[in-house]
């Protein structure tokens, strides 16, 4: 039993540890952005949802940092809040698709045979379509909402972590302490929470970090287009659709919002890498074995 | 090789097949009918009626499900509910106008990535790395629709060099009516030697490609950066830096070959992405692509086309990694055996 | 040709070889023998300046080129035109995606070899000739690495040698990796070389029957120390240090 202790020290040395100096600048900034989402009503230099049709499209100046929009509501304002709603929504899908995919995945994987060719099929066929095309179509014929950006994209992005978790289970379920643990007679279940789960667990948490950037581009990509957040809710990618058409002439209504979600998803983006090239270092010998093969895969997994 | 082959392809129709399935399961979900959408809001119930028989409303779901089938496979891809045309023949038009418009991305990601990422290779750790390390996560973290409208904001509004919208000038069709052969505006007006179409639709390109260029030159010049310091870390270096080769010619002239096989099928996999993405970059242009077709589409709940460009796309992207395994497969025996 | 005094390789603190002496001269084969890890390799490599992120202090010299203090140019000059090569795996130390006599093509344009009227013949000669003395085929040249054999890609790589006009090779383990039937032909053809071109050789080895068909002098090392130096035939015959006589009995 103690046999997977170490690979449960490994997991907690490697999270809170940060790699290289891009992975701190990411996680920098990621601890930033996530304070100001917390704390937006007390940093919000104007109540949420102020109108002020006095003051519509002003350009940025010392009273309203970033501007303000058509009805008058001031930008910074916004862009706060909607970092609340944005950010809401990248860890919701990222929480409800890691539930549903780590839990195929890792039955999947310990189970083995027919199981896992079924799973396998039906992850293949989710991932056969591009994530933004799926959760496109997904969302267009649902009520579009923050909910169904939520669910849409859950839906694409589980099998991602379906199959991670079943590769890495699948390789748990032959080592030596798991074999003993069976003849032991340990039951099943109880092998795949205390061995199986915690030690797939890794690499999952880096695809989460890596992901979280691509989450947040393609809802809102969602909301951009109208199927996801609805005037008033504060969220980037609506907030730049309703700057789109004063965009020629009032800039800062669409631009702020967008230089939002694209530090967010740099900070996710450089976070990830960071962690991703620490687990690869990490696990250098097992790497050079499957050198050409993981390139190929690496490539799938890059471009979703 | 002959087995691989045939197992992968029977693998890429199981998942055609589940995602016809998928597909039609999503058309299934829209709420309301699709008749009224098809007849209008005015229709009497007899036309309802007649709309409810002709696209076999009335059936069981499994028997909708194997006409939608037979349907597909005799190529009828349903009538759009919008543009009252055949899906296949809309989409038969906006396929090649984004083929044109990502094809012309892809070409300016290879021909800027490769190098970006050589540099960075060749450079590891120094300020050259560190540079092209935060551009391309940079390049693959800008939302496109937001970078398609500061682009044209910048460069088309404020500074007038390049067009805002279009594919090419439309008074053209008059003065110089373009032949079509592909339906690739660009491919046509180069063998039938159209010259005013040609320059005009370089001239309408060169923004929408640039901002669909970014996510793959992004992530092209990060792959080449990854394969080329592995690739460099084999033993033949070893043996060129022996033979007197410097740095930079062992780089690009003994590792950028063999490091260029993952970026290559990398290439195939971002091709069917940026497919997509394009659709928010072709609203935003107007371009005459599967885009704006998908985007007018979803304003009018039209169903049938919705479900047309998503099996398209999707179809593009099992084949486009039907193409990427076949290639590693001819490439590296190992993964043959799996 | 090749002049070591002091010689101390270090990575980090640990010293992985220190050599307080070794010399080469024109047309002798001196071999360093010892276990894997000894610290044989390494010398070798920084011998060309080869080794990645280690420290070297010493004094070397090769072909006349002080190598510690070399610029980058200067190392790359004598690298392979003057002093080559030969590494353990030959198949991989070949570029995969590259024809042979591409990359000999390209090593000879790189030395400028061929291209002066009064050098031995145009590129096309030196290549068929280089491979010729090797006992190779010319059609090698258009081979891929994959395609030919261990013992091919050896010879190759010394053709390498002799198509530049090196005057000092530099062997790793040239034999380890290949059958014995085929290791003979390339000690056949390396002491060929010795002695038809006045050669200098410097070669790595475990494999001591090796060493005695071909090497002048021998040193061997341990941990990274050389324990006992002197001619072949001494050393080999009468080892005066016990690491020695452990490796002379393990031969079979």
């Amino acid at each position: 039993m103690t046999e997977a202790a170490p690979a449960e020290v490994r997991l907690r040395r490697t999270l809170p540890r940060i790699p290289d100096r891009f992975a701190a600048l990411g996680a920098v900034l990621i601890v930033l952005i996530v304070l100001a989402a917390i704390f937006a009503p007390w940093l919000a230099p104007y109540p949420a949802d102020q109108l002020n049709p006095v003051e519509a499209v002003r350009p940025p100046s010392g009273a309203h940092w970033f501007g303000t929009d058509q009805v008058g509501r001031d930008v910074l304002t916004r862009v706060l809040y909607g970092g609340r709603t944005s950010l809401f929504i990248a860890v919701a899908v990222l929480a409800a698709s890691s539930a549903v995919g780590v839990t195929l995945g890792v039955v999947a994987g310990y189970a083995g045979g027919w199981v896992r060719d079924v799973i396998m099929r039906i992850t293949d066929v989710f991932l056969a379509f591009p994530a933004l095309l799926l959760s496109l179509a997904l969302a267009m014929v649902l009520q579009p909402s923050v909910n169904t950006v939520i669910l849409a994209l859950a839906v694409t992005w589980w099998p991602w972590y379906a199959r991670l978790a079943a590769a890495s289970a699948a390789s748990i379920a032959t080592r030596g302490y798991v074999d003993a643990a069976r003849c032991l007679g340990v039951p099943a279940p109880r092998i795949v929470l205390r061995h199986v789960l915690p030690n797939s667990l890794t690499p999952v948490l880096v695809q989460l970090s890596l992901d979280a950037g691509g989450v947040l581009l393609i809802s809102a990509a969602l909301s951009y287009l109208g199927l996801g957040a609805q005037e008033p809710t504060a969220e980037w990618g609506l907030m730049v659709q309703e700057g789109q058409t004063l965009f020629t002439t009032n800039w800062w209504v669409a631009m702020f919002p967008g230089l939002a979600i694209m530090v967010t998803a740099f900070a996710f983006n450089v976070l990830g890498e960071g962690l991703r090239n620490a687990l690869d270092h990490r696990s250098g010998g097992a790497r050079r074995e499957r050198a050409e093969p993981a390139s190929a895969e690496a490539a799938a997994r890059v471009v979703k | 090789m002959l087995r691989y082959l045939i197992r992968r392809l029977g693998q890429a129709l199981l998942v055609v097949a589940g995602v016809v399935v998928l597909t039609f399961v999503i058309m299934r979900l829209v709420p309301g009918d699709p008749a009224v959408a098809f007849t209008g809001p005015k229709a009497t119930p007899e036309e309802l009626a007649a709309a409810h028989r002709r696209f076999g409303l009335d059936d069981p779901i499994p028997v909708q499900l194997l006409d939608y089938v037979r349907d597909l496979l005799s190529g009828d891809w349903g009538i759009s509910l919008h543009t009252k045309q055949p899906v296949r023949d809309d989409l038969y038009l906006a396929f090649p106008a984004s083929l044109e418009l990502v094809g012309t991305a892809l070409v300016i990601a290879v021909v800027v990535g490769i190098p970006v990422g050589v540099l960075a290779a060749r450079f590891k750790t120094k300020f050259p790395d560190i540079g092209v390390r935060l551009g391309s996560v940079l390049a693959v973290s800008i939302p496109v629709f937001w970078l398609a409208l500061a682009l044209q904001l910048v460069f088309a509004s404020t500074l007038d060099w390049f067009p805002i919208a279009g594919e090419y000038d439309g008074e053209l069709d008059t003065t110089s009516p373009l032949t079509l052969w592909t339906n690739i505006t660009i491919v046509d007006a180069l063998i039938t030697g159209n010259w005013p179409i040609f320059t005009s639709t370089l001239h309408h390109l060169v923004l929408p490609a640039l901002v669909v260029a970014a996510y793959p030159t992004g992530v092209i010049a990060q792959m080449t950066r990854a394969a080329l310091i592995e690739e460099g870390g084999q033993d033949h270096t070893r043996l060129e830096r022996a033979l007197g080769f410097g740095e930079t010619s062992i780089l690009t002239r003994f590792a950028l070959r063999p490091a260029l096989n993952p970026v290559l099928s990398l290439i195939a996999l971002v091709f069917a992405y940026s497919l997509v993405n394009g659709f928010l970059v072709e609203a935003i242009f107007n371009w005459p692509g599967l885009g704006r077709y998908a985007a007018d589409s979803i304003r009018s709940l039209d169903t049938p086309a919705i479900a047309g460009v998503t099996l398209l796309v999707a179809v593009m992207y099992v084949l486009a990694n039907l193409v990427v395994d076949i290639l590693q497969g001819f490439v590296d025996p190992r993964t043959r055996a799996r | 040709m090749i002049e070591v005094r002091d010689l101390k390789v270090r990575y980090g603190a640990r010293v992985v070889a220190d050599v307080p002496e070794l010399d080469v001269g024109e047309g002798e084969c001196v071999a360093i023998v010892g276990e894997s890890g000894s610290g044989k390799s390494t010398t070798l490599l920084s011998l060309l300046g080869l080794t990645q992120d280690a420290e070297i202090s010493g004094h070397v010299r090769v072909c006349g080129v002080d190598v510690l203090t070399a610029s980058p140019r200067r190392l790359r000059e004598i690298r392979g035109a003057r002093a080559a090569l030969v590494m353990q795996s030959p198949q991989a130390a070949l570029s995969p995606a590259t024809r042979l006599g591409v990359l000999m093509r390209r090593a000879l344009k790189l030395h400028g070899v061929g291209t002066a009227p009064s050098a031995g013949g145009t590129p096309d000669e030196i290549m068929d000739r280089a491979v010729e003395a090797v006992m190779l085929d010319r059609e090698i040249l258009r081979r891929y690495p994959h395609e030919i054999s261990g013992g091919q890609a050896q010879r190759f790589a010394i053709a390498l040698a002799i198509a530049l006009g090196a005057e000092v090779i530099l062997a790793d383990e040239p034999t380890s990796a290949l059958d014995v039937t085929v290791q003979a032909e390339v000690v056949a053809v390396l002491r060929g070389l010795r002695e038809e071109r006045g050669l200098a050789l410097l070669l790595v080895s475990h494999d001591l029957a090796l060493v005695s068909t071909i090497a002048d002098r021998v040193l061997v090392m341990k941990d990274g120390a050389v324990v006992e130096s002197g001619p072949a035939a001494r050393v080999l015959a009468e080892p005066s240090h016990p690491y020695t006589r452990e490796l002379l009995e393990a031969l079979p």
